[in-house]
């Protein structure tokens, strides 16, 4: 289920003042975030790190993790706000994140563990042209 | 001899089709009735199914719990210490079998469940019957007339949240003390390895009083969340990643209750320039460290996933440990020979793999390793090669920890550029430093803010040292009898001895 990674370099090309986007998501991704907001209500991403799960994107009922001064927002993906830690966030800045989705079995409290399916950050470095034109991040 | 797989023919020990909830010293189905498949990543194939609980169920662990709370509370700690110890012995006499089913489930090799997981989780209970018999209060004569008398007191119901990484040991960390303590568990295993550890239960469920050990499995979302946010535990304690670290603390928060939390780490192992003086067994050693970041596959929240080699030696050192990492031999997890099995589950597999492809992209050199291992015979499981990629502190493999077989090495000029490597990452939870000389060993171990510095070894996990992170690692010391505190209340008797008022009224 590998992203369409391209999507960010043809928004550039049809829209050269836009800025360029730091979290994207795949099609499949949406499917499953359709099909859990169907369940769950509006939901919301915050990147995890550390042991075990760290490093995934956890789903969670919108407003269930409490963001604040020390997370920022990187954007939003089909309607869902992404979030990361700060101090995670300066060592992640130079990435493009896509928000994709594996077949699995993921601990911790994310929505999507039931489905039997995990969400999965793939990455890939911003171009020198992108990184001039990255949208800024919103402190919580 | 490679040992048969469970419910085959020749197998020392088998899972059953399915595994209902312990509550109240009793199997109960969950009350939704529905079961989860139970992935074995040795081959990719479902070997048995798991209660999938509700919020219904852990109301019911929890009454079970809080009944038997005030009873295991007053139990004399020579009782509960004898009972710990014999957990111990039941293990101990069925210390092959669990190795097996520990293996199949989590797909660790076999070689380290027999030596490691499940002799150190029999010696935990030791440990902790001993820790609690010698444990003591205090008196304080605070005047001639007035004393302060200090005992300690079981918190009464507690939450335990269990990652997958070593199920049953991470299990026995936290219950041994928990339970020393005369506390009552509900324990939530993690939802990739859920079964094992009743595999233990089922061996010692008879030692135990009905309610004191209730295990619920089910998904973080459906029975780990109503169990850390119930007002009717007196602590969670949980091991796993941030944000879930975070969310855990904010249901704590909301019941004003104590976290013990341990989240993992992007643990520096660092390598002076005489370690190679003389090429004799502590060079041999320090090399073995090296290799420890394969260590059960990786899936350790100590991992010495990051590697700081001194300038000085770097290709003659560098040479040797790529030959080292060589020679770990990877493949079915029940080959006792095998030193690496199959990481835990398909997706910690693809999120290894996302981590190679970002440590190529941010310009990582790739010394060795860098992709997914097809084994034969066991084309599904989940393996991966040991990979060893050189670049710089500031890349993400350096900085996130990846819970897979995936070094990143560095080198350093001089011990305060080792030290200020060293403490460049968000973690705090272990760090190894090799040098012959003590007092550089001396200043790095003090200078590298992290709860465990292994100095001249790594990966040792004996009870009686003290286990936990600094920065964002964690909160709390595991492993340790200090453990007991995070399982206790305080309670002060301040006692007047003088008959006469205090003539304030």
């Amino acid at each position: 289920m590998a992203g369409p990674l391209s999507r960010v370099g043809h928004r550039l090309l049809l829209q050269e003042e836009a800025l360029v986007e730091r979290v994207d998501i795949t099609p499949e991704a949406v499917v499953f975030l359709d099909r859990l907001r169907l369940r769950h209500g509006p939901l919301m991403f915050h990147q995890s790190g550390g042991c075990c799960d760290g490093s995934s994107p956890m789903c969670f009922p919108a407003g269930e993790f409490l963001t604040g001064p020390s997370d920022v927002l990187l954007g939003s993906v089909s309607g869902c706000e992404f979030w990361m830690s700060a101090s995670q966030f300066a060592y992640w800045s130079h990435t493009h994140l896509t928000v994709d989705v594996v077949p699995g079995r993921g601990s911790g409290f994310s929505v999507e563990a039931p489905e039997g399916v995990r969400f999965l950050i793939r990455s890939r470095l911003f171009t020198d042209e992108e990184a001039e034109l990255l949208d800024p991040v919103t402190p919580g | 001899m490679v040992y048969a797989q469970p419910g085959t023919k020749g197998a020392i020990a088998s899972f059953d089709a399915r595994y209902d909830n312990f509550i109240g010293g009793e199997w109960v189905a969950p009350a939704g009735g529905e079961y989860f498949d139970n992935i074995t990543p040795v081959t990719g194939k479902v070997f048995t199914k798991v209660a999938r609980s509700q919020a219904v169920d852990i109301e019911k662990a929890l009454d079970a719990a809080h009944a038997a709370a005030p009873a295991w509370g007053r139990t004399s700690t020579t009782a509960r210490a004898r009972v710990l110890e014999q957990i111990a012995d039941r293990m101990e006499a069925n210390l092959e079998k669990i190795a097996l089913l520990e293996a199949w489930e989590n797909g660790k090799a076999i070689r380290e469940t027999l030596a490691a997981d499940i002799p150190l989780a029999i010696d935990h209970f030791r440990y902790f019957a001993a820790a609690i018999r010698t444990q003591e209060g205090t008196s304080s004569q605070i005047d001639n007339e007035t004393v302060a008398y200090h005992f300690h007191e079981p918190l009464g119901v507690v939450g335990q949240i269990i990652p997958w990484n070593f199920p049953i040991l991470m299990a026995v960390w936290k219950l041994a003390p928990a339970l020393a303590a005369g506390n009552c568990v509900i324990l939530k295993p993690a939802e990739q390895t859920p079964v094992s550890i009743l595999e233990v239960v089922k061996l010692i469920a008879d030692l135990l009083p009905p309610g004191v050990l209730n295990v619920v499995n089910g998904f973080g979302v459906e029975a780990g969340k109503p169990l850390a946010s119930s007002p009717r535990i007196a602590k969670i304690a949980f091991t796993g990643e941030t944000t879930t670290g975070r969310l855990i603390m904010q249901y704590a928060s909301g019941n004003i209750i104590p976290v013990t939390l341990e989240l993992g780490g992007k643990s520096p192992n660092v390598f002076f320039a005489d370690v190679m003086e003389q090429d004799d067994d502590f060079f041999d050693k320090a090399l073995e460290g090296f290799a420890m970041f394969a260590l059960n596959q990786g899936e350790v929240c100590t991992c010495p996933s990051r590697a700081l080699i001194a300038e000085s030696i770097y290709d003659e050192f560098i040479e040797k440990a790529i030959d080292r990492v060589s020679k770990i031999k990877v493949g079915n997890p029940l080959d006792p020979s095998v030193m690496m099995g199959a990481q835990a589950s398909n997706d910690q597999l693809e999120k290894i793999m996302s981590y190679l492809d970002i440590g190529k992209a941010e310009g990582a050199d790739l010394l060795i390793g860098g992709d997914r291992r097809i084994e034969k015979g066991f084309e599904d499981g989940y393996y991966v090669q040991p990979t060893v990629f050189r670049g710089k502190n500031d890349m993400r493999i350096f900085q996130e920890e990846i819970f897979g077989p995936v070094l990143a090495v560095t080198t350093f000029s001089d011990e305060q550029d080792a030290l200020d490597i060293a403490n460049q990452t968000l973690y705090g939870l272990g760090a190894g430093v090799w040098t012959r000389d003590q007092g550089t060993a001396y200043r790095m171990g003090r200078g590298i803010q992290a709860g465990r510095v292994w100095t001249n070894c790594y990966h040792l996990y004996p009870a009686h040292a003290a286990f936990g992170g600094y920065k964002q690692s964690g909160i709390g010391r595991e492993n340790h009898k200090m453990m007991l505190d995070h399982y206790q209340q305080t309670k002060n008797m301040l006692v007047s001895y003088d008959p006469k008022p205090m003539g304030f009224f």
